[in-house]
């Protein structure tokens, strides 16, 4: 029988852990605590999301400090954690500005960045037993 | 935009609720939202010029 998420409340010793795992990976946090099926939806959606965003030509965009709005469309795009080193390892990613899609490419990347973001949040609240 | 509505409201379904049914009950209001927002905003915006 399922339990209700009441019941399934936990704290761990290891939130912050947690937190860096489930930023590294898309919903290993979620994995890690337990609850599976979230973990799984996350690592494919958000994963997919991110491919289809370098599909469209989206860039990974460079920490440049002189270009605030780069810089935080750099950290957006760090977010995503794993897929994002792999890219940048690959050479992927540097974007086709004259591109139709380049910035459909753009908001993919950098939502699936945020979206990671706030399931680290959600997978600390678990571990932290607020959930 | 159906393509990134569809990714946004699989996460964020999964994200606030907890029971599978509420879930997709969830994710599926939202979908709707986001492509009926589109939808909408592409008519105001359509007399706008470029």
């Amino acid at each position: 029988m399922r339990a209700a998420p009441a019941d399934r409340t936990q704290t761990t010793s290891t939130p912050y852990l947690i937190c860096a795992l489930a930023w590294f990976l898309p919903g290993a946090g979620h994995f890690w605590l337990g609850r599976r099926q979230k973990g799984i939806v996350f690592l494919v959606a958000l994963s997919l999301m991110f491919a289809f965003g370098l599909w469209l030509q989206g860039r990974l965009f460079p920490f440049e400090i002189t270009q605030p709005l780069v810089a935080l469309m750099a950290v957006a795009d760090v977010g995503v954690g794993l897929p994002y080193f792999v890219a940048r390892t690959a050479g992927i990613g540097a974007g086709d500005v004259v591109a139709v899609t380049y910035e459909y490419g753009n908001t993919f990347i950098i939502a699936a960045g945020l979206l990671n973001m706030l399931v680290v949040l959600d997978a600390f609240d678990i571990a932290k037993g607020r959930k | 935009m159906v393509i990134f509505s569809l990714f946004v409201s699989v996460v964020f379904a999964v994200l606030t609720r907890d029971d599978p049914k509420e879930q997709l009950k969830f994710g599926a209001r939202l979908f709707g939202g986001f492509i009926g927002a589109g939808i909408l905003m592409g008519w105001l915006l359509y007399p706008l010029p470029l």
